[in-house]
C-alpha cells in the first residue's frame, strides 16, 4: 500500500504531529509526505530526513500558505490517483481538510485512529473514550486521521526521501485568510510536553490563573492546560483546552489542580502516564482516575507545592 | 437568506456511556437522548444571524429515529421556524449524511448551513466538512465567531496554536464550537408553539442516496480501565513523589 502523510507544519518547520502520523502510516505501506505550504522548501528538506520516508511531494504555492481545505483538498485529491491512503494527524488542520478530502474522493473517513489492526482495520474511541471501536473499511482508498498520542513518534531524522514539485490548482477563490491571534510561548507545546499542569473552574479568574498555576509549571517546566470552564470563563485562551472537544494529551505527568473530572475532561487526559489530581472534594470524579491524590484547598497546596519544589 | 441546522439526536452528555455485554455497540435502551451540544450551539447562531436581520427562516434537519422528531421540536422550541426528518432507524454515517444535506441544500438553497462540529456519540467531526466538499463550497469549522458581511462571512475559528480567522464567500458551510455562544433555553410557551410549527417527514430514499455503511464496525469494547491510586496526606509526601518520578 502506498499512502499519503499530511506534514503539519507552520512554513518553516515540522511539527511533531507528522512524526506521529508517520509512525500510523508505515504501519500500513510505504510512506509519501505531502509538504504543501508557502515558501516552505526547507520544511520539505526537514521532512524528507525523516525516517522510512520514500518520497516528499512538494506543493509551494501562495494558495497553501495556511492550509485553506478549498485549496489543499484537491491538490491532495490529485496525488491520490497514484496513493492508497491518506493520513492526517487529528490536529485542527488535519481535522479541517482530511473529511473534505473524503467526501471528494467518495471515502468514509475512519477518525482518530488510535491503532492498525490490519489493512483496513483499526481502532478509534466513541462517546468520549468510554468505548472503543473497531472498524473496518470497504473503500477502495482510506483517509484517516490519527491520534497522535496513540503512535510513537518516528524518527526526524535518518532518513533520505526523494524529493518532488507537484503543482496543483492553487487558489479556489472560495475562501482567504484574514488573519491569526497565534500565541507565543516559553513554555512546551501542550501536545509534547512531558509534564503538564491543568487548572479548572476552582481557579476564579485569569489573574488568579495565572498566579497560582503559571509558578508551579515553570518549576516543573510543564506546559499548561485547562478545563473547558476555565476556558470558557476566560482565565486561559481556547487552545489550552483538554478533553473531549479539545486536545488530546498524554504526558508522563499530568497535574489537575480544581479539575472535578468530568468525562470530557478524562477523555483528553486518561492516558497520561501518571495522573496527579488536587482537589478539595475527596469524592471528585478526578480521584478515581488519580494515581496520586491530594485532598486539599488549592491555594494553600499549590504555593506550598512550588515553594518546595 | 435561509439557514439550514442539521441537529443530531445523540445520548446526553451526562450520561455515561455503557458498552453492551456482547460488544456490538452502547447501550442506548433507557438512556436519556438529547440535541448534540454543538448543535445547540449551531441553532444559537442561527437564530442569532436571524435576529440581526440577516436570514428571514431557520430550518433545523435531523437524518435519525422517529425519536429525532423530538430533537426537532427542541430546535422549533428554540426558535426555528420549521423541520425536516428524514427518517430511518439505520446508523448513518457522517458521509451518508452529508449526501443527505447536500440534496437537502439543493431544495432550500440555504446561504449557510451551520452544524455541530462534531457529534458526542460517534466523534467523528466530518460531516460539515464533508457538506461543503460535496457543494463545492467553503467551509468555516470550529467557529467562535460569525461576522456576515454582505455576500460574504468572516470566521474567526477555534484551532491548535489560538484563533484563526477566515473569510468565506457565501453559500457557506460553519460548524461550531464551544464559544461560539450559549444555547437559549425554550420557555415552556415556546415549547407549546414548537408543536405547532411544520415537521416535513422524508426518508433517505426521497433523496436517492445510499445510506449503506462503508465502515463496519467489528466490535465495541470498553477501554482499559485506569484504576485509582492512592492518596497522599501532605505536601510534602506529593514533593517526595514527584521526586520518585524525575520531575522534580
Ligand atoms: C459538548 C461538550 C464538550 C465538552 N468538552 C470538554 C473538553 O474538551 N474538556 C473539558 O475539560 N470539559 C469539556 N466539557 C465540559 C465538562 O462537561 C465539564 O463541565 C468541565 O470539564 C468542568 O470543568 P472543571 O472541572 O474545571 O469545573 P467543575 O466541574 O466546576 O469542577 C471544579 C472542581 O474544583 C474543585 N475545587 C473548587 N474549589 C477548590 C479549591 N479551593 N481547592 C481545590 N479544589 C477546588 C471542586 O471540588 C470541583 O471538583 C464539555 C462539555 C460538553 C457539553
Ligand atoms: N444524523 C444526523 N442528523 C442531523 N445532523 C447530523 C447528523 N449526523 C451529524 N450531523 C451534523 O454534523 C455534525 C458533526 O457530526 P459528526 O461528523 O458525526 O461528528 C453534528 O454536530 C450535526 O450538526
Amino acid at each position: 500500500m502506498k499512502t499519503l502523510v499530511w506534514v503539519e507544519h507552520d512554513n518553516a518547520a515540522v511539527k511533531d504531529a507528522t512524526l506521529h502520523t508517520v509512525t500510523a502510516a508505515a504501519k500500513l505501506g510505504d510512506v509519501h509526505l505531502l509538504v504543501a505550504g508557502a515558501g516552505c522548501a526547507a520544511v520539505a528538506e526537514a521532512a524528507a530526513q525523516i525516517a522510512g520516508v520514500a518520497k516528499v511531494h512538494l506543493a509551494d504555492d501562495a494558495a497553501y500558505a495556511h492550509a485553506l481545505a478549498e485549496n489543499v483538498a484537491p491538490l491532495i485529491v490529485g496525488l491520490m490517483a497514484d496513493h492508497d491512503a491518506f493520513l492526517a494527524p487529528a490536529t485542527t488542520t488535519g481535522k479541517n481538510v482530511a473529511p473534505r478530502v473524503a467526501a471528494l474522493l467518495d471515502v468514509m473517513q475512519v477518525s482518530d485512529i488510535l491503532s492498525v489492526e490490519g489493512e483496513k482495520t483499526f481502532t478509534r474511541p466513541i462517546y468520549a473514550g468510554n468505548a472503543i471501536a473497531t472498524v473496518e473499511s470497504s473503500d477502495a482508498k482510506l483517509v484517516i486521521t490519527v491520534r497522535t498520542t496513540a503512535f510513537d513518534k518516528a524518527e526526524a531524522t535518518g532518513g533520505s526521501a526523494s524529493l518532488e514539485a507537484v503543482a496543483g490548482a492553487g487558489d479556489a477563490g472560495l475562501s482567504s485568510f484574514v488573519g491569526a491571534e497565534i500565541a507565543t510561548s516559553e513554555r512546551p507545546e501542550l501536545t509534547s510536553a512531558k509534564v503538564i499542569v491543568s487548572g479548572g473552574r476552582a481557579l476564579k479568574d485569569a489573574e488568579t490563573f495565572e498566579a497560582t498555576i503559571l509558578p508551579l509549571a515553570d518549576k516543573l517546566g510543564a506546559a499548561v492546560g485547562a478545563s473547558r470552564a476555565a476556558v470558557d470563563a476566560g482565565y486561559v485562551p481556547n487552545d489550552y483546552q483538554v478533553g473531549q472537544t479539545g486536545k488530546i494529551v498524554a504526558p508522563e505527568v499530568y497535574i489537575a489542580v480544581g479539575i472535578s473530572g468530568a468525562i470530557q475532561h478524562l477523555a483528553g487526559m486518561k492516558d497520561s502516564k501518571t495522573i496527579i489530581a488536587i482537589n478539595k472534594d475527596e469524592d471528585a470524579p478526578i480521584f478515581q482516575v488519580a494515581d496520586i491524590g491530594l485532598v486539599a484547598d488549592l491555594f494553600d497546596a499549590v504555593p506550598e507545592l512550588t515553594g518546595k519544589l | 437568506m435561509k439557514i439550514l441546522v442539521p441537529v443530531k439526536r445523540v445520548i446526553d452528555y451526562n450520561v455515561k456511556p455503557r458498552v453492551k455485554a456482547d460488544g456490538t455497540g452502547v447501550d442506548l435502551a433507557n438512556v436519556k437522548m438529547s440535541m448534540n451540544p454543538f448543535d445547540e450551539i449551531a441553532v444559537e447562531e442561527a437564530l442569532k444571524i436571524k435576529e440581526a436581520g440577516s436570514a428571514e427562516e431557520v430550518v433545523a434537519v435531523s437524518v435519525g429515529p422517529a425519536k429525532a422528531a423530538d430533537t426537532l421540536r427542541t430546535a422549533m422550541a428554540m426558535g426555528a421556524d420549521r423541520a425536516i426528518l428524514v427518517q430511518t432507524d439505520e446508523e448513518v454515517e457522517p458521509l451518508a449524511v452529508a449526501k443527505i444535506l447536500k440534496a437537502i441544500v439543493a431544495e432550500e438553497n440555504p446561504g449557510l448551513v451551520i452544524l455541530g462540529k462534531q457529534a458526542i456519540d460517534d466523534d467523528s467531526n466530518q460531516t460539515g466538512q464533508m457538506l461543503a466538499a460535496l457543494l463545492g463550497r467553503p467551509q468555516g469549522t470550529f467557529a467562535s465567531k460569525v461576522v456576515i458581511e454582505g455576500d460574504a462571512v468572516a470566521v474567526t475559528r477555534e484551532v491548535d496554536g489560538g484563533l484563526e480567522t477566515v473569510k468565506l464567500a457565501l453559500p457557506a458551510i460553519v460548524t461550531t464550537d464551544l464559544r461560539l455562544n450559549e444555547p437559549r433555553y425554550a420557555s415552556l410557551p415556546n415549547i407549546i408553539k414548537a408543536k405547532k410549527k411544520p415537521l416535513d417527514t422524508k426518508s433517505p430514499a426521497d433523496y436517492g442516496v445510499d445510506i449503506a455503511p462503508r465502515l463496519k464496525t467489528l466490535t465495541v469494547a470498553e477501554p482499559p480501565v485506569r484504576s485509582a491510586g492512592i492518596k497522599v496526606e501532605s505536601v510534602d509526601a506529593l514533593v517526595a513523589k514527584l521526586k520518585e518520578l524525575g520531575v522534580a
